[in-house]
């Protein structure tokens, strides 16, 4: 795959601990195009975080290459390739939500106009707007997160990475928020790595699906969606989105994900 | 009336025991000099037999019980063993607001004009609160010194390797050394190269107050988490951005507890400052006076002011804090 985005090959990463050598990755290859969006979904521990870790230059592989816009994961992270969103908001308590919006565009050096028109938009994006001068704890936990994705986004980066960033909400926020996060990718078009433990959530989001194990950290199972681009939230009754889900469920047994 | 009864009146009330176990204390203390005086004068009093005992805790509660005309009189000695309430509110009174208590009006041509050894209200050098604002200044200044070393002392164990490793143990050393052996020494070597007065005190002062906030800020500037340390790097930000906008807006909570400790341990180290150098003006002179002349209600009128000073500037620090805190976020304030 030449034209790919992020694109792994053989990679491999062992953490070594005070209990031996962990293989957190083997053998991952994987090609990611512009505009896609692609799940990641596995048990603890099958490596789908630490790939997403890689591709940011947050972990260093230690076998293997992965290449981000055809540069090196660390190079990418200097050209501001990517925008990050952790499981955790992570928003500064001492800041203001506008104002933690625009945290990485100071630190980018943009102008002040640029700054406020583009927190502005952000804000508008994630239905955040008349929360501005809200703090951080005045905000519910899924608008927090949202908070925190309108600050991935702010820089504008053509690739966003999400690590499990709704897990900690409930079913129903959740089911809003990947409506909402759905809309957002179809509107800025960019490439989306989304970590989740949830099914439902992985297939009503994904172009693609990678489904992981663990022990080694590898891919089991790549899966193209056949849904339409266009998915309301009763899509998840079709026999088209039951038919993926199973094919999810039935490589995660593959990888004896439902074992001990 | 809910802050009545919320705040007001549990403070009254433990206010009311302090005092009412203070003025027991003095009567206790002070009942033996009045049996004294009174045997003097031939008057029969009530000893706890066998005679001979030692002046210890027993025979002053027998000597209260078995002479109770002898009370209160035990609250106005002039040299008390121990000073009532009263008697310290009124020294502190007398000495710092009622000074013009003192003074004398002298008639002259023009009419009449106060005596010349009358001061001029607690401005007056006889004053405590003249006392007081000279301590006051070297404890302001040496508290923004120790804040300011402090601050940059954690700051390099913060960021530098060979400083993280190296220098706590020499921070914590320096507090294990008596303050009453080092100043001293302080005084002396600074006034070798010409440093008198107001420094030397405030020396004393950040010697002791950048302790708490080197220990506070490093803690502080290390509070923030993996995440919000990775969030920067996917930022690109440098040090100094993940320092200014990250671990120092994160250290506030820190370096304000910090402060609180160090501006009341501050005002001790200027008062200690002041008393081996035979200071001639603040709070330790005064208390190094009373203590020589056995004028024991100067002393405890040097001693609560200076406790009440303290509580005080600790109370300010408070107030900042809120202040700051209030307005960045304030949730956690």
């Amino acid at each position: 795959m030449s034209d790919a985005v992020i694109s792994a090959r053989n990679l491999e990463l062992v953490f070594e601990t005070n209990d031996g050598p962990v293989h957190a990755l083997k053998d991952v290859n994987l090609g990611i195009g512009a505009g896609e969006f692609v799940s990641f979904i596995g048990p603890s521990g099958c490596g789908k975080t630490t790939f997403l870790r890689v591709v940011a230059a947050l972990e260093e592989p230690t076998g293997g290459e992965v290449a981000v816009n055809g540069m090196s994961p660390d190079e990418a992270r200097r050209a501001r390739a990517y925008g990050y969103v952790f499981q955790a908001a992570g928003l500064y308590p001492w800041r203001t939500i506008a104002k933690n919006v625009r945290l990485p565009l100071e630190i980018m050096g943009y102008s002040g106009a640029e700054m406020a028109d583009r927190v502005a938009r952000m804000l508008d994006l994630v239905g955040l707007k008349g929360f501005e001068k809200k703090f951080p704890w005045q905000l519910s936990g899924g608008m927090q997160q949202r908070a925190s994705i309108a600050r991935a986004l702010a820089f504008d980066a053509p690739i966003l990475l999400m690590d499990e960033p709704f897990g900690a909400l409930d079913e129903i926020v959740r089911d809003h928020l990947n409506e909402q996060l759905l809309q957002l990718w179809a509107k800025t078009g960019k490439t989306c790595l989304f970590v989740t433990h949830s099914i439902p959530e992985a297939v009503y989001l994904s172009t693609r699906i990678v489904v992981m194990s663990p022990r080694p950290g590898r891919i089991i199972d790549v899966i193209d969606s056949p849904l339409p681009r266009e998915r309301p939230l009763d899509i998840r009754e079709t026999p088209e989105f039951l038919e993926v889900a199973h094919r999810v469920r039935e490589g995660l047994r593959a990888g004896h994900s439902y074992e001990d | 009336m809910s802050w009545l009864t919320r705040s007001a009146l549990p403070v009254a009330v433990v206010l009311a025991a302090i005092v009412a176990l203070w003025y027991a204390g003095s009567v206790v203390m002070n009942i033996s000099w009045e049996v004294d005086q009174a045997k003097r004068a031939g008057i029969e009093v009530g000893e706890p037999a066998p005679d001979g005992f030692t002046d210890t805790w027993f025979p002053r509660f027998s000597r209260v019980i078995l002479n109770p005309d002898l009370v209160p009189g035990t609250m106005t000695q002039e040299r008390p063993v121990l000073p009532t309430p009263g008697q310290v509110w009124h020294e502190i009174w007398n000495t710092s607001f009622g000074i013009l208590a003192d003074c004398e009006v002298e008639t002259t041509e023009e009419g009449w004009e106060l005596s010349s050894a009358c001061g001029r209200f607690f401005t007056s050098k006889r004053s405590l609160v003249y006392h007081a604002g000279v301590t006051l200044s070297a404890t302001l200044l040496g508290f923004g010194m120790g804040i300011v070393l402090g601050i940059l002392i954690a700051v390099g164990i913060t960021h530098n390797r060979a400083m993280d490793m190296s220098v706590m143990p020499w921070v914590i050393a320096s507090q294990t050394i008596p303050i009453l052996a080092v100043a001293p020494m302080i005084i002396v070597v600074l006034n070798a190269v010409g440093l008198q007065g107001l420094i030397p005190k405030a020396m004393i002062s950040m010697y002791l107050s950048f302790f708490p906030v080197v220990v506070g800020m490093v803690k502080g500037l290390r509070s923030p988490d993996a995440l919000q340390l990775d969030q920067m790097r996917t930022w690109n930000a440098s040090r100094w951005q993940v320092f200014w906008k990250l671990r120092w807006p994160a250290s506030m909570p820190f370096l304000f507890a910090s402060m609180k400790v160090a501006i009341a341990i501050s005002l001790v180290g200027a008062i200690v400052g002041e008393l081996p150098t035979g200071a001639r003006a603040g709070i330790g002179a005064r208390l190094l006076v009373g203590d020589q002349f056995g004028d024991i209600l100067k002393t405890w009128g040097a001693l609560i002011f200076a406790a009440f000073m303290g509580a005080a500037l600790v109370a300010l620090v408070g107030l900042a804090q809120r202040i700051v805190l209030r307005r960045s976020g304030g949730a956690s304030a």
